[in-house]
């Protein structure tokens, strides 16, 4: 770390909050103690303007760039209509890509939520539940990059005959006789699998940190009722938990399916896309950087939000029925 | 809290317990064999598995630590990654917390219209700002610089801080601003006395929030940062390490548990904060 990084380091640490607090302090007193109308609507807007500023050049501006890029050649030159899509929907690396994101969005959705429900309604019922949940929860702290590391090494393989140093076949050869040892990451069959099930293992503690918490907000004296009218476990689950958990396990499902839509690390760390394994997201930073063609970038990256308009709408569509408090 | 206990037989109690010790085992044998691996000695990790080192002889090394961390770059990346996330989390809470300010207590034009604009962004792939904003700061010379993905950072996180500052400022009782209002506070008076003081618990699960996401970034440091060493954080590094050291899992294992150890920290210590961040950002993509 040399000397000009330390500076930075204290101008933007120290220095920028006193800018703003000195920005906003001067423009309250340029306002003065004017507390009319029209000053509390320019008042606002100063509060506002460092946020709106950042927001329209980092977020707004570059929403519509990219759609407009998307329409336009590799170097952003000249226009090409909707050549760029038509490659999207027609080339068949690219549906191949459709089709592994289409896998992680079926299979990571059900299994993570179906995990996460299983575990916050089993550990519910005993006294290590605060244990068992922390264990769950602790890959939701780490890095994607550190987990590809993990689960890489878990599925280590070595020829058949060889010690196997990687957990799974390891655990595989000891339980299955005549196991023969899997290249799980590299079997065109497995290794999509394989790549879904680190992110299982990461997101499954989200859901189930959200799912337990609805679990103990349904009221005891509904279960209690439904105890003494002689309906079992399952009956109170099928009939009175799932309904009551409903619009819970919607906002899990719709927070995961917006996860799994941009999913990247994991993908770029173990397998690179290579081997059929790439997903929109890692195929959007490759014809970024590797073939510097900024019009199929660009509309990769627009599938991704037409994806996501409809999550849009019904989360702008919940708050305003919410009102303030949504 | 336990309210099913008493409802269930002895042998479906057993089976309860079963499933979820190996659910827990099977949660928790991965990062338990990256921790025991990376203090294994190179002929050992890569000749026998992780497991045979709980039993003796216990041969164990601190030598993959101390070459990721001096020739693999893992030490200047640890603090790359430090003057990466500070400031990204900084600064997103302080600019947010005043627009949340003005959002909750002041009235003007096209104030929900804006909010909805916000709310809407929460949402949006980042990669739909890549192409574009690597265009600006390639144009201004920033791209590979800290001040690049600083920026970067606090523009991504606006408005899921936003919009979590503004709904909590909103919770705050009006009496009390409002007789400090007609005490002759001014605004900033407010602000920085008793909203931001008020705030703590969701500043405090917010700057969680945001410190993990930054810490654990690997996508806008990748392209932001170009592949520059100097300024390459550990997520950058690590990835780099997966790629040219391909088995060489002494120094991959280290390398991880290093990254790992201050989001752990953050969990183990400040878990309530941590997981409370995680619920509230549950409609943030």
């Amino acid at each position: 770390m040399n000397s000009q990084t330390i500076l930075m380091l204290a101008v933007a640490v120290l220095g920028v909050p006193l800018l703003l607090i000195g920005y906003i302090t001067l423009s309250e007193r340029l306002l003065g103690k004017a507390a009319h109308k029209r000053s509390s609507s320019v008042r606002a807007i100063f509060w506002i303007a460092p946020a709106a500023v950042l927001l329209v050049v980092f977020l707004v501006y570059p929403i519509i760039t990219t759609i407009i890029l998307s329409m336009k050649d590799a170097a952003s030159k000249g226009y090409v209509g909707l050549a760029n899509y038509k490659y999207v929907f027609t080339d068949q690396n690219m549906l191949l890509v459709l089709r592994n994101n289409l896998l992680w969005l079926v299979l990571f959705t059900l299994v993570t939520l179906t995990f996460g429900l299983l575990i916050a309604l089993l550990a519910d019922r005993v006294k290590y539940e605060a244990v068992a949940k922390s264990i769950v929860f602790l890959p939701m702290a780490i890095s994607f990059v550190a987990a590809g590391i993990i689960w890489k090494f878990m599925y280590d393989f070595q020829p058949a005959g060889a010690p196997q140093i990687g957990t799974v076949n390891a655990v595989l050869s000891a339980v299955i006789p005549g196991y023969q040892p899997q290249a799980w990451l590299f079997n065109t069959a497995t290794n999509n699998i394989a790549l879904i099930v680190v992110g299982i293992w990461m997101w499954t503690g989200f859901a189930m940190v959200i799912l337990s918490a609805g679990i103990k907000g349904i009221p005891t004296d509904v279960l209690e009722a439904a105890r003494i009218d002689g309906a079992n476990e399952f009956q109170i689950f099928r009939f009175v938990t799932m309904p009551l958990l409903a619009p819970t396990i919607t906002v899990v499902a719709t927070t995961l399916i917006i996860d799994v839509l941009k999913i990247f690390d994991i993908v770029y760390v173990m397998t690179n896309g290579n081997l059929n394994t790439e997903v929109i997201a890692n195929r959007m930073y490759k014809e970024m950087f590797n073939y510097h063609n900024y019009g199929r970038a660009s509309a990769i990256a627009v599938i991704l939000l037409v994806a996501i308009i409809p999550v849009m709408i019904l989360n702008i569509k919940r708050f305003r029925q919410g009102g303030a408090n949504a | 809290m336990h309210r099913h206990a008493s409802s269930k037989s002895p042998l479906s109690r057993l089976v309860l317990h079963l499933i979820l010790i190996v659910i827990c085992a099977g949660w928790l044998v991965p990062s338990l064999g990256l921790l025991i691996s990376s203090f294994r000695p190179h002929n050992l990790i890569s000749t026998t598995g992780w497991w045979t080192a709980l039993l003796p002889p216990f041969k164990f090394t601190l030598s993959n630590y101390t070459y990721v961390l001096t020739r693999g770059h893992m030490g200047i990346s640890f603090i790359n990654s430090l003057i990466i996330a500070i400031p990204s989390t900084v600064m997103p809470i302080l600019i947010a917390a005043f627009a949340a300010y003005a959002f909750a207590w002041m009235r003007f034009p096209f104030k929900e219209t804006i909010f909805l604009v916000i709310i809407g962004l929460l949402v949006v792939p980042l990669q739909l700002t890549l192409i574009p904003v690597l265009k600006l700061f390639n144009a201004l010379g920033l791209t590979g610089s800290f001040v690049a993905i600083w920026l970067a950072h606090t523009g991504y996180g606006l408005p899921f801080a936003i919009y979590l500052l503004r709904n909590f400022m909103q919770d705050l009782p009006g009496s009390v601003l409002e007789s400090a209002y007609l005490d002759g506070a001014t605004h900033p008076q407010i602000f920085f006395k008793l909203i931001i003081p008020m705030s703590v618990p969701a500043i405090a699960s917010l700057a969680i929030f945001q410190f993990m996401w930054v810490w654990n970034d690997l996508l806008i440091a990748l392209i932001y940062l170009g592949g520059t060493q100097a300024v390459a954080p550990m997520t950058v590094t690590m990835s780099n390490m997966v790629n040219s050291y391909g088995g060489g899992w002494e120094y991959l294992t280290a390398a991880a548990f290093i990254s790992m150890l201050l989001p752990m920290l953050v969990f183990f210590t400040l878990q309530k904060y941590f997981v409370r961040g995680i619920l509230t950002g549950s409609v943030k993509g």
